[in-house]
Protein backbone atom coordinates (compact mmCIF):
# COMPACT_ATOMS: atom_id res chain seq x y z
CA UNK A 1 0.00 0.00 0.00
CA UNK A 2 1.87 3.22 -0.94
CA UNK A 3 1.78 6.15 1.58
CA UNK A 4 2.47 9.81 0.65
CA UNK A 5 4.09 12.47 2.65
CA UNK A 6 4.81 16.05 2.58
CA UNK A 7 7.77 18.30 3.54
CA UNK A 8 7.88 21.93 5.05
CA UNK A 9 9.44 23.02 1.49
CA UNK A 10 6.56 21.53 -0.35
CA UNK A 11 7.33 18.92 -1.64
CA UNK A 12 5.34 15.41 -2.01
CA UNK A 13 6.81 11.95 -1.54
CA UNK A 14 4.72 8.53 -2.88
CA UNK A 15 6.39 5.92 -1.05
CA UNK A 16 5.70 2.18 -2.42
CA UNK A 17 8.44 -0.60 -1.53
CA UNK A 18 11.83 1.32 -1.30
CA UNK A 19 10.89 3.29 -4.28
CA UNK A 20 9.89 7.32 -3.50
CA UNK A 21 8.42 9.44 -6.44
CA UNK A 22 9.09 13.20 -5.93
CA UNK A 23 6.64 16.29 -6.97
CA UNK A 24 6.03 19.64 -5.57
CA UNK A 25 2.25 20.04 -3.87
CA UNK A 26 -0.57 21.92 -5.06
CA UNK A 27 0.06 24.71 -2.83
CA UNK A 28 3.92 24.81 -4.30
CA UNK A 29 2.95 25.29 -7.82
CA UNK A 30 0.15 27.44 -7.36
CA UNK A 31 2.69 29.94 -5.00
CA UNK A 32 4.97 29.71 -8.50
CA UNK A 33 3.00 30.44 -10.60
CA UNK A 34 3.26 29.44 -14.80
CA UNK A 35 6.44 27.22 -14.35
CA UNK A 36 8.68 27.55 -17.36
CA UNK A 37 11.56 25.07 -16.86
CA UNK A 38 12.05 22.38 -14.25
CA UNK A 39 15.76 21.24 -13.65
CA UNK A 40 15.40 17.32 -13.69
CA UNK A 41 18.35 15.74 -11.82
CA UNK A 42 20.18 12.92 -13.61
CA UNK A 43 19.67 9.07 -13.01
CA UNK A 44 22.36 8.04 -10.52
CA UNK A 45 22.59 11.18 -8.46
CA UNK A 46 22.53 10.33 -4.80
CA UNK A 47 21.02 12.61 -2.68
CA UNK A 48 20.71 13.43 1.07
CA UNK A 49 16.91 13.98 2.89
CA UNK A 50 16.57 17.61 2.77
CA UNK A 51 19.14 18.28 0.10
CA UNK A 52 18.50 20.00 -3.02
CA UNK A 53 17.81 17.28 -5.26
CA UNK A 54 16.78 20.01 -8.45
CA UNK A 55 15.55 23.15 -9.75
CA UNK A 56 12.10 24.69 -10.72
CA UNK A 57 11.71 28.49 -12.94
CA UNK A 58 8.52 30.18 -13.19
CA UNK A 59 7.22 33.18 -14.54
CA UNK A 60 7.99 34.91 -11.22
CA UNK A 61 11.11 32.70 -9.51
CA UNK A 62 13.61 30.20 -9.34
CA UNK A 63 13.86 27.90 -6.49
CA UNK A 64 15.27 24.77 -5.42
CA UNK A 65 13.27 21.60 -4.89
CA UNK A 66 14.36 19.72 -1.69
CA UNK A 67 14.67 15.57 -1.78
CA UNK A 68 12.36 14.23 1.01
CA UNK A 69 14.43 11.38 1.60
CA UNK A 70 17.90 10.23 0.79
CA UNK A 71 18.73 7.76 -2.45
CA UNK A 72 19.82 7.43 -5.59
CA UNK A 73 17.62 8.73 -8.42
CA UNK A 74 16.24 5.92 -10.26
CA UNK A 75 14.63 7.68 -12.89
CA UNK A 76 12.83 11.24 -13.98
CA UNK A 77 9.73 12.55 -15.66
CA UNK A 78 11.14 13.73 -19.28
CA UNK A 79 8.10 15.46 -20.24
CA UNK A 80 8.30 18.19 -18.01
CA UNK A 81 11.61 19.11 -20.38
CA UNK A 82 9.35 20.34 -22.79
CA UNK A 83 5.90 20.97 -20.93
CA UNK A 84 6.91 22.44 -18.10
CA UNK A 85 3.47 23.60 -17.56
CA UNK A 86 2.36 20.12 -16.63
CA UNK A 87 3.27 21.14 -13.17
CA UNK A 88 0.76 23.24 -13.15
CA UNK A 89 -2.08 21.43 -14.17
CA UNK A 90 -1.32 18.31 -12.28
CA UNK A 91 1.58 19.04 -9.56
CA UNK A 92 0.64 15.95 -7.36
CA UNK A 93 0.10 13.23 -10.11
CA UNK A 94 1.33 13.41 -13.58
CA UNK A 95 4.11 16.07 -12.62
CA UNK A 96 5.93 13.58 -10.86
CA UNK A 97 10.04 14.91 -10.94
CA UNK A 98 11.74 11.82 -9.96
CA UNK A 99 12.20 8.58 -8.36
CA UNK A 100 14.46 7.50 -5.92
CA UNK A 101 16.02 4.07 -4.42
CA UNK A 102 15.78 4.40 -0.59
CA UNK A 103 18.28 4.42 0.91
CA UNK A 104 16.99 4.53 4.70
CA UNK A 105 12.92 4.01 4.73
CA UNK A 106 12.82 5.39 8.14
CA UNK A 107 13.52 8.41 7.18
CA UNK A 108 9.82 8.85 6.48
CA UNK A 109 8.94 9.32 9.72
CA UNK A 110 10.74 13.34 9.59
CA UNK A 111 8.07 13.94 7.15
CA UNK A 112 4.40 15.31 7.23
CA UNK A 113 1.05 13.33 6.57
CA UNK A 114 -1.61 14.44 4.54
CA UNK A 115 -3.27 16.14 7.69
CA UNK A 116 -0.42 17.41 9.33
CA UNK A 117 0.53 19.00 5.95
CA UNK A 118 -2.95 20.22 5.63
CA UNK A 119 -2.66 21.98 9.21
CA UNK A 120 0.98 23.17 8.61
CA UNK A 121 -0.74 25.22 5.64
CA UNK A 122 -3.43 26.40 7.41
CA UNK A 123 -1.25 27.89 9.97
CA UNK A 124 0.82 30.06 6.94
CA UNK B 1 6.31 52.97 5.34
CA UNK B 2 4.32 55.17 3.05
CA UNK B 3 0.77 53.57 2.12
CA UNK B 4 0.59 52.48 -1.16
CA UNK B 5 -1.54 53.94 -3.80
CA UNK B 6 -4.63 52.25 -5.12
CA UNK B 7 -7.03 53.19 -8.49
CA UNK B 8 -10.48 53.44 -9.13
CA UNK B 9 -10.25 49.83 -10.15
CA UNK B 10 -8.94 47.96 -7.26
CA UNK B 11 -12.77 46.46 -6.57
CA UNK B 12 -12.62 44.99 -9.80
CA UNK B 13 -9.24 43.23 -9.44
CA UNK B 14 -9.99 41.74 -6.09
CA UNK B 15 -13.33 40.53 -7.57
CA UNK B 16 -11.70 39.28 -10.37
CA UNK B 17 -9.44 37.08 -7.97
CA UNK B 18 -6.26 39.18 -8.89
CA UNK B 19 -3.23 38.51 -7.39
CA UNK B 20 -2.62 42.09 -6.37
CA UNK B 21 0.76 43.39 -5.05
CA UNK B 22 3.25 46.80 -3.97
CA UNK B 23 4.48 48.52 -8.13
CA UNK B 24 5.60 51.68 -7.91
CA UNK B 25 3.86 52.97 -4.87
CA UNK B 26 1.03 51.49 -6.08
CA UNK B 27 -1.20 48.42 -5.47
CA UNK B 28 -1.67 47.11 -8.13
CA UNK B 29 -2.93 43.70 -10.36
CA UNK B 30 -0.02 41.36 -11.78
CA UNK B 31 -1.98 38.71 -12.70
CA UNK B 32 -5.67 37.52 -12.92
CA UNK B 33 -5.85 33.67 -14.30
CA UNK B 34 -2.25 33.63 -14.98
CA UNK B 35 0.54 35.59 -16.57
CA UNK B 36 1.62 33.30 -19.71
CA UNK B 37 -2.62 32.95 -20.63
CA UNK B 38 -2.54 37.01 -20.28
CA UNK B 39 0.52 37.19 -22.13
CA UNK B 40 -1.34 35.07 -24.98
CA UNK B 41 -4.28 36.22 -24.85
CA UNK B 42 -2.59 39.76 -25.68
CA UNK B 43 -0.88 38.61 -28.31
CA UNK B 44 -3.81 36.52 -30.30
CA UNK B 45 -7.01 38.92 -28.84
CA UNK B 46 -7.14 41.99 -27.12
CA UNK B 47 -6.01 42.43 -23.73
CA UNK B 48 -7.44 45.19 -21.16
CA UNK B 49 -4.70 46.62 -18.73
CA UNK B 50 -5.20 49.03 -15.70
CA UNK B 51 -2.77 51.55 -15.89
CA UNK B 52 -4.02 54.64 -13.43
CA UNK B 53 -1.26 54.43 -11.81
CA UNK B 54 0.99 56.22 -14.48
CA UNK B 55 1.82 59.88 -14.04
CA UNK B 56 -0.28 62.91 -16.49
CA UNK B 57 1.45 66.45 -16.09
CA UNK B 58 -0.22 69.02 -18.30
CA UNK B 59 1.53 71.90 -19.74
CA UNK B 60 -0.33 75.05 -21.15
CA UNK B 61 1.85 77.85 -22.38
CA UNK B 62 4.25 78.48 -25.20
CA UNK B 63 6.31 75.83 -25.36
CA UNK B 64 9.23 77.93 -26.20
CA UNK B 65 9.43 80.74 -24.10
CA UNK B 66 8.07 78.52 -21.32
CA UNK B 67 10.69 76.60 -21.42
CA UNK B 68 9.12 73.25 -22.19
CA UNK B 69 11.39 72.90 -25.64
CA UNK B 70 14.46 72.10 -24.15
CA UNK B 71 13.11 69.87 -21.07
CA UNK B 72 13.77 66.27 -22.68
CA UNK B 73 15.71 65.05 -25.25
CA UNK B 74 14.14 66.30 -27.92
CA UNK B 75 11.95 69.87 -28.39
CA UNK B 76 8.47 69.55 -27.92
CA UNK B 77 8.20 72.23 -30.44
CA UNK B 78 8.62 69.99 -33.27
CA UNK B 79 5.89 67.57 -32.87
CA UNK B 80 2.86 68.53 -34.63
CA UNK B 81 -0.57 68.62 -32.98
CA UNK B 82 -1.95 65.00 -32.83
CA UNK B 83 1.03 63.32 -32.36
CA UNK B 84 3.47 62.18 -29.43
CA UNK B 85 6.70 61.17 -29.32
CA UNK B 86 9.13 58.99 -26.46
CA UNK B 87 12.09 60.12 -25.11
CA UNK B 88 13.96 61.12 -21.96
CA UNK B 89 14.23 63.32 -18.94
CA UNK B 90 17.96 63.63 -17.82
CA UNK B 91 20.03 65.01 -15.37
CA UNK B 92 23.38 67.24 -15.88
CA UNK B 93 25.25 64.13 -16.63
CA UNK B 94 23.20 62.65 -19.31
CA UNK B 95 21.48 59.72 -16.84
CA UNK B 96 17.90 58.92 -17.21
CA UNK B 97 15.50 60.58 -14.12
CA UNK B 98 12.64 58.92 -16.54
CA UNK B 99 11.46 58.01 -20.00
CA UNK B 100 7.99 59.69 -21.42
CA UNK B 101 5.78 60.02 -23.91
CA UNK B 102 5.14 63.61 -24.51
CA UNK B 103 1.20 64.21 -26.19
CA UNK B 104 1.35 67.78 -28.14
CA UNK B 105 -2.61 68.03 -27.58
CA UNK B 106 -2.50 72.05 -29.01
CA UNK B 107 0.06 74.82 -30.39
CA UNK B 108 0.38 75.97 -26.89
CA UNK B 109 -0.75 72.66 -25.13
CA UNK B 110 1.30 70.00 -24.50
CA UNK B 111 0.72 66.31 -21.68
CA UNK B 112 3.77 64.50 -20.74
CA UNK B 113 3.36 60.75 -19.60
CA UNK B 114 5.68 59.74 -17.24
CA UNK B 115 6.04 56.28 -15.08
CA UNK B 116 4.64 55.96 -11.80
CA UNK B 117 7.17 55.62 -9.29
CA UNK B 118 9.14 58.36 -10.51
CA UNK B 119 6.23 60.54 -11.14
CA UNK B 120 6.51 63.12 -7.79
CA UNK B 121 10.25 63.42 -8.88
CA UNK B 122 9.90 64.26 -12.39
CA UNK B 123 7.32 66.85 -11.55
CA UNK B 124 9.70 68.20 -9.37
CA UNK B 125 12.35 68.84 -11.85
CA UNK B 126 10.40 69.66 -14.48
CA UNK B 127 8.66 72.68 -12.33
CA UNK B 128 12.22 73.61 -11.53
CA UNK B 129 13.64 73.82 -14.70
CA UNK B 130 10.39 75.08 -16.34
CA UNK B 131 10.43 79.68 -16.57
CA UNK B 132 7.37 79.83 -14.39
CA UNK B 133 6.07 76.80 -12.25
CA UNK B 134 2.43 77.95 -12.78
CA UNK B 135 2.74 76.59 -16.44
CA UNK B 136 2.10 73.27 -15.58
CA UNK B 137 -0.07 70.82 -13.62
CA UNK B 138 0.59 67.42 -11.97
CA UNK B 139 -2.91 65.77 -13.38
CA UNK B 140 -2.19 62.16 -12.16
CA UNK B 141 -4.47 61.26 -9.23
CA UNK B 142 -8.08 63.31 -11.64
CA UNK B 143 -6.45 61.02 -14.68
CA UNK B 144 -7.39 57.33 -15.82
CA UNK B 145 -5.36 55.27 -17.90
CA UNK B 146 -6.76 51.90 -19.15
CA UNK B 147 -4.58 50.16 -22.08
CA UNK B 148 -6.11 47.97 -24.70
CA UNK B 149 -3.42 45.84 -26.45
CA UNK B 150 -3.81 43.07 -28.95
CA UNK B 151 -4.33 42.58 -32.95
CA UNK B 152 -8.69 42.80 -32.00
CA UNK B 153 -8.40 46.39 -29.91
CA UNK B 154 -9.02 48.32 -32.97
CA UNK B 155 -12.06 46.48 -34.26
CA UNK B 156 -13.43 46.46 -30.82
CA UNK B 157 -12.80 50.55 -29.85
CA UNK B 158 -14.33 51.47 -33.50
CA UNK B 159 -17.42 48.82 -32.21
CA UNK B 160 -17.57 50.92 -28.49
CA UNK B 161 -16.23 54.35 -29.46
CA UNK B 162 -16.85 55.29 -33.35
CA UNK B 163 -14.89 54.72 -37.25
CA UNK B 164 -12.76 57.26 -36.43
CA UNK B 165 -10.18 54.82 -34.11
CA UNK B 166 -9.33 53.21 -37.25
CA UNK B 167 -8.16 56.17 -38.66
CA UNK B 168 -5.74 56.42 -35.78
CA UNK B 169 -1.55 55.95 -37.06
CA UNK B 170 0.88 54.61 -34.95
CA UNK B 171 1.95 57.72 -32.22
CA UNK B 172 -0.84 59.74 -33.40
CA UNK B 173 -4.00 60.41 -30.98
CA UNK B 174 -7.34 61.96 -31.01
CA UNK B 175 -9.35 63.79 -28.49
CA UNK B 176 -12.90 62.51 -28.45
CA UNK B 177 -15.63 62.43 -26.11
CA UNK B 178 -16.05 59.24 -23.89
CA UNK B 179 -18.96 58.73 -21.55
CA UNK B 180 -19.61 62.35 -21.62
CA UNK B 181 -16.01 63.43 -20.54
CA UNK B 182 -13.24 64.81 -22.58
CA UNK B 183 -10.89 61.82 -23.39
CA UNK B 184 -7.77 61.20 -25.27
CA UNK B 185 -7.33 57.84 -27.16
CA UNK B 186 -3.48 57.47 -28.17
CA UNK B 187 -2.45 54.45 -30.44
CA UNK B 188 0.39 53.33 -28.51
CA UNK B 189 1.16 51.23 -25.77
CA UNK B 190 3.84 48.53 -24.62
CA UNK B 191 2.89 45.29 -25.87
CA UNK B 192 4.33 45.37 -29.69
CA UNK B 193 0.90 44.51 -30.84
CA UNK B 194 -1.75 46.91 -32.06
CA UNK B 195 -2.97 48.55 -29.21
CA UNK B 196 -4.31 52.10 -27.81
CA UNK B 197 -4.19 53.77 -24.62
CA UNK B 198 -6.97 55.45 -23.47
CA UNK B 199 -6.94 58.78 -20.63
CA UNK B 200 -9.91 59.88 -19.41
CA UNK B 201 -10.83 61.49 -15.96
CA UNK B 202 -10.49 58.79 -13.08
CA UNK B 203 -14.55 59.16 -12.44
CA UNK B 204 -15.13 57.45 -15.47
CA UNK B 205 -12.82 54.60 -15.38
CA UNK B 206 -14.49 52.24 -13.88
CA UNK B 207 -17.52 52.43 -16.32
CA UNK B 208 -15.08 52.41 -18.89
CA UNK B 209 -13.43 49.59 -17.89
CA UNK B 210 -16.85 47.24 -17.42
CA UNK B 211 -18.00 48.51 -21.44
CA UNK B 212 -14.72 46.80 -22.09
CA UNK B 213 -14.34 43.93 -20.23
CA UNK B 214 -17.38 42.71 -21.41
CA UNK B 215 -16.75 41.96 -24.95
CA UNK B 216 -16.11 38.50 -25.52
CA UNK B 217 -12.35 39.38 -27.00
CA UNK B 218 -11.42 41.08 -24.22
CA UNK B 219 -9.42 40.01 -21.06
CA UNK B 220 -7.78 41.94 -18.49
CA UNK B 221 -4.17 40.87 -18.01
CA UNK B 222 -1.80 42.61 -14.98
CA UNK B 223 1.44 43.56 -15.12
CA UNK B 224 2.81 40.28 -14.90
CA UNK B 225 2.01 40.02 -18.19
CA UNK B 226 2.87 43.34 -19.30
CA UNK B 227 6.69 42.58 -18.21
CA UNK B 228 6.88 39.82 -20.58
CA UNK B 229 5.36 41.42 -23.63
CA UNK B 230 7.17 44.61 -23.48
CA UNK B 231 10.32 42.30 -22.65
CA UNK B 232 9.68 40.22 -26.04
CA UNK B 233 9.68 43.40 -28.33
CA UNK B 234 12.56 44.99 -26.09
CA UNK B 235 11.11 47.91 -24.92
CA UNK B 236 13.51 49.20 -21.59
CA UNK B 237 11.63 49.04 -18.37
CA UNK B 238 12.74 52.39 -16.32
CA UNK B 239 14.31 51.22 -12.30
CA UNK B 240 15.28 48.02 -14.57
CA UNK B 241 16.45 48.48 -17.81
CA UNK B 242 17.11 52.70 -17.26
CA UNK B 243 18.17 54.63 -14.22
CA UNK B 244 19.78 57.51 -13.25
CA UNK B 245 22.79 55.82 -13.67
CA UNK B 246 22.32 55.01 -16.99
CA UNK B 247 22.43 56.96 -20.50
CA UNK B 248 20.66 56.66 -23.08
CA UNK B 249 23.75 56.01 -25.45
CA UNK B 250 24.19 52.72 -23.29
CA UNK B 251 20.97 51.82 -22.72
CA UNK B 252 20.83 51.75 -26.68
CA UNK B 253 18.09 54.07 -27.13
CA UNK B 254 20.36 56.93 -28.88
CA UNK B 255 17.54 56.99 -31.94
CA UNK B 256 15.25 58.64 -28.86
CA UNK B 257 17.61 62.00 -28.37
CA UNK B 258 17.85 64.92 -31.17
CA UNK B 259 21.47 66.59 -30.46
CA UNK B 260 20.53 69.26 -32.77
CA UNK B 261 18.32 71.68 -30.02
CA UNK B 262 19.61 72.37 -26.66
CA UNK B 263 18.63 70.16 -23.20
CA UNK B 264 19.46 68.98 -20.30
CA UNK B 265 22.47 66.60 -20.27
CA UNK B 266 23.11 67.30 -23.67
CA UNK B 267 27.06 68.16 -22.97
CA UNK B 268 27.78 64.91 -20.98
CA UNK B 269 26.41 62.79 -23.93
CA UNK B 270 28.33 64.58 -26.62
CA UNK B 271 31.05 63.89 -24.58
CA UNK B 272 30.17 60.53 -23.95
CA UNK B 273 29.71 59.94 -27.52
CA UNK B 274 33.40 61.59 -28.41
CA UNK B 275 35.30 59.58 -25.61
CA UNK B 276 33.32 56.00 -26.49
CA UNK B 277 31.14 53.96 -24.29
CA UNK B 278 32.39 51.78 -20.94
CA UNK B 279 29.45 49.98 -21.06
CA UNK B 280 26.68 49.07 -23.60
CA UNK B 281 23.07 47.40 -23.45
CA UNK B 282 22.58 44.12 -25.46
CA UNK B 283 20.06 41.71 -26.12
CA UNK B 284 20.41 37.81 -25.01
CA UNK B 285 18.78 34.85 -25.69
CA UNK B 286 19.36 31.91 -23.88
CA UNK B 287 20.02 27.80 -25.23
CA UNK B 288 17.73 26.47 -22.75
CA UNK B 289 14.16 27.58 -20.90
CA UNK B 290 16.06 28.86 -18.06
CA UNK B 291 15.37 32.77 -17.39
CA UNK B 292 17.89 35.57 -16.77
CA UNK B 293 16.47 37.69 -14.04
CA UNK B 294 17.32 41.17 -12.91
CA UNK B 295 20.68 41.38 -11.45
CA UNK B 296 22.41 38.26 -12.64
CA UNK B 297 26.25 38.57 -13.82
CA UNK B 298 27.12 38.14 -17.37
CA UNK B 299 30.22 36.18 -17.73
CA UNK B 300 32.86 36.17 -20.93
CA UNK B 301 34.89 33.01 -20.14
CA UNK B 302 36.17 33.88 -16.89
CA UNK B 303 36.05 37.58 -17.09
CA UNK B 304 32.81 39.39 -15.49
CA UNK B 305 31.77 41.46 -17.93
CA UNK B 306 28.25 42.95 -17.45
CA UNK B 307 24.95 42.29 -15.49
CA UNK B 308 21.67 41.39 -16.48
CA UNK B 309 18.98 44.22 -16.36
CA UNK B 310 15.92 42.81 -17.62
CA UNK B 311 15.04 38.80 -18.38
CA UNK B 312 12.57 36.13 -18.58
CA UNK B 313 11.67 33.23 -20.06
CA UNK B 314 9.68 33.92 -23.62
CA UNK B 315 6.72 32.52 -24.13
CA UNK B 316 6.62 32.96 -28.35
CA UNK B 317 10.37 32.23 -28.38
CA UNK B 318 10.80 28.94 -25.73
CA UNK B 319 13.67 30.03 -24.37
CA UNK B 320 14.98 32.73 -21.76
CA UNK B 321 15.72 35.99 -23.25
CA UNK B 322 16.74 39.04 -21.96
CA UNK B 323 18.34 42.86 -21.69
CA UNK B 324 21.91 43.13 -20.13
CA UNK B 325 24.83 46.36 -19.79
CA UNK B 326 27.99 45.26 -20.80
CA UNK B 327 31.58 45.81 -21.72
CA UNK B 328 31.12 46.85 -25.17
CA UNK B 329 34.29 44.12 -26.20
CA UNK B 330 30.67 41.52 -26.57
CA UNK B 331 28.29 43.69 -27.47
CA UNK B 332 28.80 42.36 -30.78
CA UNK B 333 25.74 39.97 -32.26
CA UNK B 334 26.40 36.72 -31.89
CA UNK B 335 28.94 36.50 -29.65
CA UNK B 336 28.23 33.64 -26.97
CA UNK B 337 27.90 34.67 -22.91
CA UNK B 338 27.61 32.73 -20.02
CA UNK B 339 25.05 34.53 -17.35
CA UNK B 340 25.66 33.45 -13.78
CA UNK B 341 23.80 33.42 -10.56
CA UNK B 342 24.59 31.66 -7.34
CA UNK B 343 24.99 27.63 -8.62
CA UNK B 344 22.52 28.50 -11.90
CA UNK B 345 24.39 29.22 -15.47
CA UNK B 346 23.46 29.24 -18.45
CA UNK B 347 24.65 29.63 -21.85
CA UNK B 348 23.70 32.46 -23.94
CA UNK B 349 24.27 34.52 -27.32
CA UNK B 350 23.85 38.09 -27.86
CA UNK B 351 21.27 38.99 -30.20
CA UNK B 352 19.30 41.81 -32.60
CA UNK B 353 16.02 43.24 -31.30
CA UNK B 354 13.41 42.95 -31.34
CA UNK B 355 13.12 39.04 -29.70
CA UNK B 356 9.75 39.03 -31.13
CA UNK B 357 8.49 40.41 -34.39
CA UNK B 358 5.66 38.71 -35.34
CA UNK B 359 3.11 41.54 -33.43
CA UNK B 360 0.30 43.63 -34.84
CA UNK B 361 1.84 46.85 -33.77
CA UNK B 362 2.17 48.18 -37.58
CA UNK B 363 -0.61 46.08 -38.67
Amino acid sequence: MPATYYTKEHEWVKVEGNIATVGITDFAAHQLGDVTFVELPSTGKTVKQFEVLCAIESVKAASDIYSPVSGKVVSVNEVLDNTPEVVNESPESAAWMACLEMSDPGETARLMTREQYEEYLNGL
Amino acid sequence: MEQLRETPLIGRHTALGALVAPFGGWNMPIQYEGIIAEHRWCREKAALFDICHMGEFLYKGDIVAGGLDHLFSFPVSTIPVGRSRYGFLLNDQGGIIDDLIVFRLADAEAMIVVNAATADNDFTVITSRLNDPALIRDLSAATGKLDLQGPLSRDILVDLLGPEIAEIPYFRFIRMNILGSEAIVSRTGYTGELGYEIFLPSEKVTQLWDLLAANPGVKPAGLGARDLLRLEVGYSLYGNDLDETITPLEAGLDGFVNFGSPFTGREALLKQQAEGLRRAKIALRVGSRRSPRHHYEVWSGDTRVGTVTSGAFSPMLGCGIGLALVDPVVAATGTCITIRHENVTMDATVCGLPFYSGGSLRR
